[in-house]
C-alpha cells in the first residue's frame, strides 16, 4: 500500500511540474518529484544513489532553478504547444506501450536480491572511465554556472556598443 | 509487488516527460520536462540491476546519469538566462524565426 502511495505521489508531482503556470512552482513540484524518486530508489535498495538523488535532484537542482527563474522571469507561453496535443498523445501512448509491453517480463521477478559486488568496489574498482566523465562533467558545470551568473554588462557584444558610443 | 510499482512509476515518468518534452516552448519548462523523463530513466536503470542479479552496476550507471542529468540541467538554465537576457523571450518558437 506504501509503496502505491508513493508512486501515485510522485506521478502527481510530475504532473503537476509539467502543469503549472509558474516556473517556480513547477521549480518546487519537480523538488518533491526527486524527493520521491529517492524515496522509491531508497525502498528498491539503491540506498547510496537515494541519498545522492536526494541531495543533487531535490537541493542542488532546485536551488538552480530558483536562481534562475529569479534572473530570467516569469514568462507563461505553453498556451500553444509547440506539437499539436493530439500527435504528441499519440507519441506518447504509443512509447509507453511498447515500453510497458518490452518489460512485461520483468513483473514476476525477484527485487531486492543481496548483491554479489558492493557499490563502492564497482565504482571505485570497476567504473574507473564513469568517474573520470563524472569528473570532466563537473568542470562542464562549473563553465555552466559561471554562464549563469555572467553580468548583462559583461557581454562582448554590450561593450562593444558601449565603447562605440561612449 | 514493488518492481510492478516501480515499473508503473517508470512508464509514467518517462509518458509525462516526453509529452511535456513535445508540447512546452518554455525554455526553463523544456528543461523541466527532461529532468522528469531522466528520473524515469534513473529508476528504470535502478530496476534492471535488480532484476538482472547486478544491483550494483545498475546503481553506478544510475550515479552517472544523476551527474550528467545535474550537468545539462545547469548549462541548459545557463543558455536559458543568456537567451533571455539577449532575445528577451524563453519561447523556443520565436527563437527559431529570430534576427539579430
Amino acid at each position: 500500500m506504501m509503496y502505491i502511495l508513493i508512486v501515485i505521489g510522485l506521478l502527481v508531482c510530475a504532473l503537476q511540474a509539467v502543469r503549472a503556470q509558474r516556473l517556480l512552482t513547477s521549480a518546487l513540484w519537480l523538488a518533491g518529484a526527486s524527493a520521491l524518486t529517492a524515496l522509491l530508489m531508497y525502498l528498491l535498495g539503491a540506498y547510496e544513489v537515494a541519498v545522492i538523488e536526494l541531495s543533487v535532484g531535490a537541493g542542488l537542482v532546485t536551488v538552480l532553478f530558483v536562481f534562475a527563474i529569479n534572473i530570467a522571469g516569469e514568462e507563461a507561453l505553453d498556451f500553444v504547444p509547440s506539437v499539436p496535443r493530439p500527435v504528441a498523445w499519440v507519441v506518447v501512448v504509443g512509447a509507453v506501450l511498447l515500453l510497458g509491453w518490452m518489460n512485461l517480463g520483468t513483473l514476476g521477478a525477484v527485487i531486492g536480491v543481496t548483491p554479489v559486488t558492493t557499490f563502492g568496489n564497482v565504482v571505485w574498482g570497476e567504473r574507473q572511465l564513469d568517474v573520470l566523465l563524472q569528473i570532466a562533467l563537473i568542470f562542464a558545470g562549473v563553465m555552466g554556472v559561471l554562464g549563469l551568473m555572467v553580468e548583462e554588462g559583461a557581454h562582448p557584444h554590450k561593450i562593444e556598443s558601449q565603447e562605440k558610443h561612449g | 509487488m514493488i518492481g510492478t510499482v516501480a515499473l508503473i512509476a517508470i512508464l509514467g515518468l518517462l509518458g509525462i516527460g516526453l509529452y511535456a518534452l513535445l508540447i512546452m516552448r518554455n525554455m526553463i519548462k523544456v528543461v523541466v520536462a527532461l529532468q522528469i523523463m531522466v528520473k524515469g530513466a534513473m529508476l528504470a536503470m535502478v530496476m534492471a540491476g535488480q532484476v538482472a542479479g547486478k544491483a550494483a552496476i545498475g546503481e553506478s550507471m544510475a550515479l552517472t546519469v544523476i551527474v550528467a542529468d545535474t550537468i545539462v540541467a545547469v548549462v541548459a538554465l545557463a543558455l536559458a538566462v543568456q537567451v533571455r537576457r539577449r532575445f528577451g523571450t524563453l519561447d523556443i518558437k520565436a527563437l527559431s524565426t529570430l534576427r539579430r
